[in-house]
């Protein structure tokens, strides 16, 4: 590897919207129509649920929320890690995303409709160019 | 109905759906399409137009199976809608005959799965968010699906399992069913999880099947069925998923069937009390009690208590899925919404044979494909 190859070598986030600034905490970006309201996770070129067009305003996601549904995942595809909670994430700005709730084992009686989490980020692989693959996931708050 | 002349429905046709490996599309197909004509006493010569419901071999399915029964030279469409790809191939032909363009149209529906497991996994779970965040593959989407019932309205586990226990039972009645075996709610809730709270037999299987249908002008039909029943497609509609709060994050599949359902509804200009039976999308046992209460069978937050009182049940005021729907039938993805309106014409005729509704005048065959698309076909005699 040469020095020039080791510079560029950096953390990428596993999808656009989350964002890894240099020197502050990472966040999820939001756009929202300012002729209808609605909020939706990343950039968009025309509103889904208004059709209005040169109106959406880039907006920062809380990094708290509420599991608004889960289902605990015990098959996958090969390479994936089971059983694990998937959920539905509801933020203020009224955009759902969905995530994995990690920190508590994966069962049933540990999880309840509306518990607050906690956005974190982690390192969850490298890719070709061995660069570091981050993404959200949530804990209880 | 829309705004276009009566379309009938003449001749259906299916293979008993399961593992074929030695065959392709172009041979399931072809057994379907031989059926359906012979059902309706026609020749594939008679057959104007052909709509090819597929989702994995698209390319030129509909040509495929015309390879292996007779390669006529009519327009083929082929059909990718999803799950609804079957249900939308179905459509189309009805529109074919229903705009008078052609008196004699085909929908073909196949499905060649084997053993692929899970739809939609990712060829490379080292690039994908898939098992990071959250999930997107289908048995955690419906089991978030079911999640969502239980929060609103306090649904169980049990009430879930019991439409499986209930398909499997009407399937030993149904020979062209892939699974023949009656399973007790122990057996279901004891299976092994797949994602909360469907476990696997509450998850349709893969499998490879075909189905087909042949739609007529009204003065063919009759000239065709002599003295016996015309089966008259009454309802004929299709919506996507209209934007709701999570749907592009979690796939609504409740707004877009209930606004399909109106329509259906409308167009018939009948309420859900008319209908005998129903065929609805019971993909996964979690999503059978959410149509319910989308296709008006009862009222929101009233499925639990209607699988617990055995209404949907064969003997029921509404039986579902009595040909043992996808849970037990099988799900060759092009295939199902073809053999859903097979299994309603055969009820409307009284072919049913030991799952037959007495008396059946009215049926529903419904799909929705994830991503989204909602199919309803509403039949009557």
């Amino acid at each position: 590897m040469t020095t020039e190859q080791a510079a560029t070598k950096r953390q990428r986030p596993i999808v656009p919207f989350l964002k890894l600034p240099e020197n502050e905490p990472a966040y999820l970006a939001g756009s929202r129509c300012k002729h209808c309201g609605t909020a939706f996770a990343g950039d968009r070129r025309a509103c889904a649920n208004c059709s209005a067009v040169d109106q959406m305003e880039p907006i920062r996601l809380s990094d708290k929320g509420e599991v608004y549904i889960w289902s605990i995942v015990h098959q996958s595809a090969p390479g994936i890690k089971t059983p694990y909670i998937a959920a539905i994430v509801d933020l203020p700005e009224g955009v759902a995303v969905r995530a994995n709730v990690e920190g508590i084992e994966a069962e049933p009686k540990n999880m309840r409709f509306g518990m607050p989490v906690q956005m974190y980020t982690e390192v969850v692989r490298q890719d070709r160019e061995g660069n570091d693959i981050v993404a959200y996931k949530f804990r209880p708050a | 109905m829309l705004n276009m002349r009566d379309v009938y429905v003449v001749g259906v046709g299916m293979i008993k759906f399961g593992r074929y490996p030695e065959q392709d599309i172009g041979s399931l197909g072809g057994q379907a399409v031989l059926l359906a004509l012979k059902d309706a006493a026609l020749s594939l010569k008679d057959v104007q137009i052909l709509m090819s419901g597929n989702l994995y071999q698209t390319s030129m399915s509909g040509q495929r199976v015309l390879k292996e029964v007779g390669m006529t030279g009519v327009p083929v469409y082929n059909v990718s809608n999803a799950c609804a790809s079957g249900s939308t191939a179905f459509r189309e032909a009805v529109f074919a005959v229903g705009s008078g363009a052609y008196d004699v149209a085909m929908a073909v529906g196949t499905e060649q799965m084997g053993k692929m497991g899970l739809l939609g996994a990712p060829a490379d779970p080292s690039t994908s968010p898939e098992g990071v965040l959250g999930t997107g593959l289908m048995p955690g989407v419906f089991g978030m699906a079911g999640m969502e019932h239980m929060r609103k309205f306090g649904t169980t586990h049990e009430q879930f399992a019991k439409v499986s226990v209930k398909n499997h039972h009407h399937a030993m009645f149904n020979p062209l069913s892939q699974y023949q075996v009656e399973v007790s709610l122990e057996d279901v809730l004891n299976s092994r999880m797949v994602a909360y709270p469907n476990t696997l037999y509450m998850c349709c299987p893969t499998g490879d099947g075909a189905a087909a249908a042949i739609v007529c002008s009204g003065e063919k039909a009759r000239q065709l069925v002599g003295g016996g029943k015309m089966i008259k497609v009454a309802a004929s509609a299709l919506t996507t998923d209209p934007y709701t709060q999570r749907t592009l994050t979690f796939p609504d599949i409740n707004t877009m069937t209930k606004e399909c359902a109106r329509q259906a509804y409308e167009q018939a200009g009948m309420s859900p009390s008319d209908l005998n039976s129903v065929e609805l999308h019971d993909c996964f046992a979690t999503a059978e009690l959410l149509h319910y209460e989308n296709l008006m069978l009862c009222g929101e937050g009233e499925a639990g208590r209607m699988i617990d009182e055995g209404r949907t049940a064969l003997g029921g005021d509404i039986p579902v899925n009595t040909s043992g729907g996808l849970l037990s039938k099988g799900h060759p993805i092009g295939a199902t919404g073809v053999a859903n309106v097979c299994e309603i014409v055969w009820q409307l005729r009284g072919q049913a044979g030991g799952r037959q509704v007495e008396g059946h005048k009215a049926g529903m065959a419904h799909t929705i494909g994830l991503g989204s698309a909602c199919a309803i076909h509403i039949l009557t005699a």
